[in-house]
């Protein structure tokens, strides 16, 4: 039992999963599931005796039974005690005081991250302001490689995302085309297929990898289907950059979902056995979101965003490049508006990237949420303060295959203008090679955009 | 053949919004106004109430009986954080569709708002005038058609299972994209009850004008109902090869005149 007292009115709460969830800035999902606070007192009472709460106990208490879920043993069982020390003695309250002192650095954060399970982060989180959240995942500095290295101080990686209803190759390439000449692409060239059939897929992977060996950009290339696709992609000789799978933070969202983590484990060696990193070897790209354990009915009464941490926690073990939060994707039943989008964001990019992984944000909206482009530029302005890995570039930010509204190569162009980031390195020596752009970044006017169109038109459908 | 040529060309193969040009590290003003309107055209699409009679009097001239309900979802707010209640009827919608058709039939049609009045608005009455021809060449005995408002597509299986009906074609307003604001899906249930899950229906979406065309809709669910009554399932078990079919009955000129009337 948890409890606080607020004048002459106390509060309780049964155990640490009600905790959690009346703890939780309001979000539609918690309501749809029946397990928010049912007003804003209750909701900050929760706050203050979470507040209370010594973090060692989210050691003893799971909120999703040990004995039934793999995810729930695979935080328990990984936890390092003694990356967790530092902070072992402290409460979650204490915690937040902590991580935004001026003691902790980087490094502290860096060396901590083994020792934190997901729902410490998400207690946490809860607690925080947007500007918390900010200014301590800001802190954090984690870079990973495979053709090139992102996530360094300074800079700001894109998902280039050249979807096509079909999946017509000239379509595709000619919205990849559109996103080099805007310094896109140095996070990955990510295509959500329209088709899960193998052959299909394969076609995908070799366009891809041609256009990128064809112009030697340092980066990688990713067809997201499902892993086990993936899997046999490799066994008939695609050439893989990286693994992708969606995750979520319960074994049985996970079941939902087709993984579990031993595939998740197998189609990693299969993709490390390729050896087709040049400068290293994460080969994973995860992609998550809030709401995706209530949707498929996994969700164990557990609130929705700190079943997202936990999905972070399935993400670290793999050792990925990229994890992409889709934040506003799954519709206002889960997040209702611009508001809850936002915050939902800048709790997944924290929750991230204090556990060690380099996330990167798809700030988006669908047309039945109450948002528009106004509220995407708050986010996205936001997470770039916060340091966000990446963002997705889409062509005028309208994804004509997924229906919905993400990032656009211009939001992209702003947001490194207004912050002064740079693609990665190796990405961004590439664009002054090419024309593209110049030294300091700035984008030429004359492009080689010729050259590279006539790729696309050699290209058969 | 200048940048400008290239892009142009290259328009033809994606609707993707490429080449857009820039304003220093911003879109361009044509650009940011033509996306407002895109957005525009899709939230009210979302906001706007269904015109119930006008689609009302589209259905009357086609000789078809109405009968109106409406979720437990009582507002569009409501309707799109509560999705569970746009899946089950309002007590008083159960009595008025029992009483509308005291006998069971073995097909009903339901006609939802869903996410996209003006995706209904535009594309209900052709796929269902399309469709009535075809129910005809079944056989199939088909009871009024329910209108139903602030409707999920789960909704289909209360109401017709209220009526027992054997099957339920449900046409609902889709979650508009901004190409496409305008869609109407339909769902075929075989067997509906409260409970069925999404696998066990078969699902023909995109219907509205530069997407599948009415009569080619009607087309494929006719298949798809014959081949349900037959198998006495829906879903994914359930593939759709009306495509096999389509070239069968091309190879055969004339098979499908009445049905070609549609376009």
């Amino acid at each position: 039992m948890y409890r606080a007292r607020w004048h002459h009115v106390s509060y309780e709460f049964a155990d640490l999963r009600e905790l959690l969830a009346k703890a939780t800035p309001p979000r539609a999902g918690d309501a749809l599931a029946g397990i928010g606070a049912r007003s804003a007192t209750e909701n900050v009472a929760a706050k203050m005796a979470l507040a209370d709460v010594p973090l060692a106990r989210f050691l003893c208490e799971a909120v999703v039974p040990y004995e039934e879920d793999e995810v729930t043993r695979l935080i328990i069982d990984g936890h390092d005690a003694a990356a967790f020390a530092p902070v072992s003695h402290l409460t979650v309250g204490g915690f937040r005081d902590w991580l935004l002192s001026d003691a902790v650095d980087g490094a502290v954060l860096g060396a901590l991250a083994p020792g934190l399970t997901p729902e410490m982060v998400a207690a946490v989180s809860k607690i925080m302001r947007n500007q918390d959240l900010i200014l301590a995942a800001r802190k954090v500095h984690l870079v990973t490689r495979f053709r090139n290295s992102i996530g360094l101080p300074g800079r700001l990686s894109v998902r280039l995302q050249p979807n096509h209803p079909t999946d017509d190759r000239r379509g595709i390439a000619a919205s990849i085309v559109d996103g080099l000449l805007y310094g896109c692409g140095d996070a990955v060239i990510g295509v959500n297929p329209a088709s899960d059939n193998v052959g299909r897929i394969v076609e995908l992977l070799c366009m891809l990898d041609d256009i990128v060996a064809r112009f030697a950009i340092p980066t990688q290339s990713c067809v997201l289907t499902h892993v086990t696709t993936t899997l046999e992609a490799i066994g008939r000789g695609a050439p893989v950059d990286l693994v992708f799978q969606s995750i979520g933070g319960t074994q049985a969202v996970n079941t939902s979902f087709g993984v579990t983590l031993a595939l998740l484990e197998e189609a990693r060696a299969a993709a490390l056995a390729l050896r087709r990193g040049t400068v290293g070897d994460n080969v994973m790209y995860f992609e998550t979101g809030q709401g995706s354990a209530l949707s498929a009915d996994a969700h164990h009464g557990v609130d929705q965003q700190t079943l997202e941490a936990r999905a972070y926690a399935v993400a670290r073990r793999f050792a990925p490049l990229l994890v992409n939060t889709v934040v506003g994707f799954i519709g206002p039943e889960y997040l209702y508006d611009g508001k809850q989008i936002i915050r939902a964001g800048l709790e997944d990019h924290f929750c991230g990237k204090l556990l060690g992984l380099p996330m990167g944000c798809d700030v988006c909206y669908t047309n039945h949420a109450e948002a528009d482009q106004d509220d995407m530029d708050v986010l996205l302005t936001l997470l770039g303060a916060a340091g966000v890995t990446f963002v997705m570039g889409v062509p005028g930010a309208d994804d004509i295959m997924l229906n919905y509204q993400s990032t656009s190569f211009h939001d992209a162009l702003y947001l490194r203008d207004v912050l002064s980031l740079r693609p990665a390195p190796e990405f961004a020596a590439w664009l002054a090679r090419m024309g593209i752009a110049d030294d300091a970044g700035r984008l030429l006017p004359e492009a080689p955009t010729r050259r590279l169109l006539e790729h696309v038109g050699g290209l058969a459908p | 053949m200048s940048a400008e040529d290239a892009w142009r060309a290259l328009r033809g193969v994606t609707a993707a919004r490429i080449g857009l040009g820039r304003s220093g590290s911003a879109q361009t003003t044509r650009a940011v106004l033509d996306f407002a309107m895109a957005h525009a055209l899709a939230r009210d699409a979302v906001r706007t109430p269904l015109a119930w009679d006008v689609l009302e009097a589209a259905l009357a001239a086609l000789g078809q009986r109405c009968v109106h309900v409406a979720s437990a979802a009582p507002d569009r707010d409501v309707y799109l954080r509560r999705p569970d209640l746009g899946r089950r009827l309002a007590a008083a919608s159960r009595e008025r569709v029992v009483a509308a058709c005291p006998e069971p039939r073995e097909l009903l049609i339901v006609i939802g708002d869903g996410l996209s009045s003006t995706g209904v608005a535009a594309n209900a009455p052709g796929l269902v005038a399309a469709l009535l021809r075809l129910v005809q060449d079944g056989g199939w005995t088909l009871g009024p058609i329910v209108l139903a408002a602030q409707a999920r597509v789960a909704l289909g299986d209360e109401v017709a299972e209220s009526v027992g009906a054997r099957a339920v074609l449900m046409l609902i307003g889709e979650r508009p994209g901004l190409s496409s604001p305008d869609s109407l899906g339909a769902y075929l249930t075989y067997a509906p009850r409260v409970g069925r899950r999404d696998a066990e229906r078969n699902c023909v979406s995109n219907i509205r004008a530069g997407g599948l065309a009415p009569a080619e809709a009607a087309f494929r669910l006719a298949w798809l109902l014959r081949a349900a009554f037959v198998r006495r399932l829906s879903g994914v078990q359930l593939k759709d090869e009306s495509d096999v079919a389509r070239e069968l009955a091309n190879a055969r000129p004339g098979a499908l005149a009445r049905d070609g009337e549609g376009h």
